[in-house]
């Protein structure tokens, strides 16, 4: 049976990405990323997993690093949070490219400026084009699971792309929880070697990610897109065979108490149970309000978004990060984006939320929705609000 | 749901505690939660560091405002900050001091329990050093009654290995000589 332990979620991450038969990390150290790093660093000195650890001076040379590893075939793996990530900016889209099934912890944490060490969304955000499948978690169980279940998906033979695991910093990369680490038999069996499709090897030599002009660059974006959208096929079986043998269940998008509901409220990441505790109390109020949790934020779940947004009347969007001169939050722009084409569609309104670790309680969950509820849907424009400003 | 807030400096092992708390508290059956204040970290500066323990999930993630209990691991802070901020009436203060409850019960004007313990002193003498973090693991205990002393056992020896058993003799010390006043 696995063992429910309390344990800091950072190192818990950690812990799981050693049970899975790795052969290479690269990280560097960036708050509050960097529990995970050097816990990894640990497990290798240890000689608890077998695996090279690899110090760079640098995010940028850490994400190249594992790059070239994967190129050879290794399961690789590499964190990091805020500037560290956009360090590694330049070179994200070359590893979606290549169709190199990297795994990267991301601890979301602000970008500068000014300076702030702590949780948003801000840093992975910049990074949503750049071809990554990218999952969110709300706890350290789920930390846990998706850091297993990224290898499982990168490395199948239909997708073969880059997967981030965001795990919100200091709320969840903080704090010690109870988690469960599955079987380490059963990650075997879930888990088994990676097969690459070509392998970097002086005795016979290949080229990977080489130069394309106008000729074949439109072909390798179109491949590359049609590749990401497939690979939620894939994420739904890694998914469903998750939940045959370790009993915890995985969607593209998740709801509390939506059934129902007039009103929904939509969160990401580590917010989602806070969240859920508001909604259980405008239920007991009578107001019928619901929850929302997005998971897969890469590729974006249309279907799934439409078939439950669809059915309220008020959506209340919250995002963790801006698009400045845009159209408010990014999660926002995109769910406006899935509901533009349907006949019936309910009035969305966009909170920006928990910016640079503000924190965000159960009253500022029901004061949204019980703004929201009393707001006139056919007066709804296309404005987003900072909650809590100081203006 | 309790939710326990611990004051003291930067060094003292308030983060320490309140991860063998959440440790032990798990292992024993509970739900629970331990974290720091989230932001940089200097020796000797005015730390704070968050517990919740329940029988069921834990749901909530954000800050820790109204605590039922505080600790307060450096009786130098009492006057530099409001280590009562935020408590319930009813709430328990836990003081590690030389001083008697009904003295810092003055200080304080605070209505709730009051408990004291000379956590540095049971500290020194138990294990060589003033630093009574984990002692006032065993004074928490007394006070909040939430589960024994053994649960704490397993999580300090893996913690601390051959020196275990001075931390929770200290802890013992603790939870016999605290001195509480309702």
């Amino acid at each position: 049976m696995a063992k429910r332990v309390g344990m800091e979620v950072a190192l818990a991450v950690a812990e799981a990405v050693g049970q899975c038969n790795i052969d290479m990390a690269a990280v560097y150290p960036i708050t509050p990323q960097s529990h995970i790093g050097e816990h990894l660093s640990d497990l290798v000195a240890d000689g608890k997993i077998d695996a090279e650890f690899v110090t760079v001076e640098s995010e940028h040379s850490a994400i190249s690093a594992i790059i070239g590893a994967s190129g050879t075939g290794a399961r690789v793996y590499t964190a990091t949070s805020s500037q560290g990530l956009m360090l590694m900016h330049e070179i994200l889209p070359i590893a979606s490219a290549m169709r190199l099934p990297l795994v990267m912890g991301i601890a979301n944490r602000a970008v500068s400026g000014p300076l702030n060490i702590l949780n948003d969304h801000s840093d992975i955000m910049p990074q949503r084009d750049s071809g990554w499948i990218s999952m969110f978690v709300e706890n350290g169980q789920e930390a846990i699971d998706l850091s297993i279940q990224a290898f499982k998906i990168a490395e199948h033979k239909d997708v073969n792309l880059p997967v981030c695991v965001n795990i919100d910093g200091f709320q969840l990369t903080h704090m010690v929880e109870p988690v469960e680490f599955p079987d380490q038999e059963l990650v075997d069996k879930f888990l088994p070697a990676r097969v690459p499709f070509a392998t970097l090897h002086p005795s016979n030599p290949v080229t990977m990610g080489a130069f394309a002009m106008s000729d074949y660059f439109t072909e390798i974006m179109k491949a590359k897109d049609e590749a990401l959208k497939n690979s939620k096929k894939t994420i739904l079986a890694v998914w469903d065979e998750w939940a045959k043998i370790f009993g915890r269940t995985y969607k593209p998008v998740e709801t509390y108490k939506a059934e129902g509901a007039d009103i929904l409220l939509v969160t990401m990441g580590s917010m989602g149970e806070t969240a859920e505790i508001a909604i259980d109390e405008l239920r007991e109020k009578g107001v019928a309000a619901g929850l929302v949790k997005l998971r897969l934020w890469r590729p974006f779940p249309f279907a799934e978004i439409k078939e439950v947004l669809t059915k309220a009347k008020k959506v209340l969007v919250t995002d963790r990060a801006v698009s400045f001169g845009g159209p408010g939050g990014p999660v926002c722009g995109e769910i406006k984006a899935a509901l533009y084409h349907e006949a019936v569609k309910p009035a969305i309104y966009n909170y920006i939320i928990g910016l640079g670790g503000r924190d965000v309680r159960v009253s500022d969950f029901t004061s949204m929705i019980n703004q929201v509820a009393a707001a006139d849907a056919s007066k709804v424009t296309d404005t987003y609000e900072f909650l809590g400003v100081r203006e | 749901m309790i939710e326990v807030r611990w004051h003291g400096r930067g060094g003292q092992g308030a983060v320490t505690s309140v991860e063998l708390l959440a440790q032990a508290a798990i292992a024993a059956g509970k739900y629970a939660q331990g974290f720091p204040s989230f932001g940089p970290e200097r020796r000797g500066a005015p730390v704070a560091a968050f517990s919740r323990i329940d029988d069921k999930k834990i749901k909530v993630r954000s800050g820790i405002y109204k605590p039922d209990v505080v600790i307060v691991l450096d009786s130098s802070l009492i006057g530099l900050i409001d280590v009562t901020d935020g408590m319930k009436p009813g709430g328990k203060l836990i003081v590690n001091t030389t001083k008697t409850p009904e003295e810092i019960r003055r200080e304080l004007n605070f209505t709730g329990t009051v408990a004291t313990v000379d956590g540095t002193g049971i500290a020194r003498k138990e294990m060589g050093v003033p630093i009574a973090n984990t002692t006032m693991i065993g004074a928490l205990l007394k006070v909040a009654g939430f589960m024994g002393l053994d649960a704490l056992k397993e999580s300090v020896e893996h913690r601390f290995g051959r020196i275990a058993q001075k931390n929770l003799n200290a802890m013992k010390r603790a939870y016999d000589e605290i001195k509480i006043s309702n």
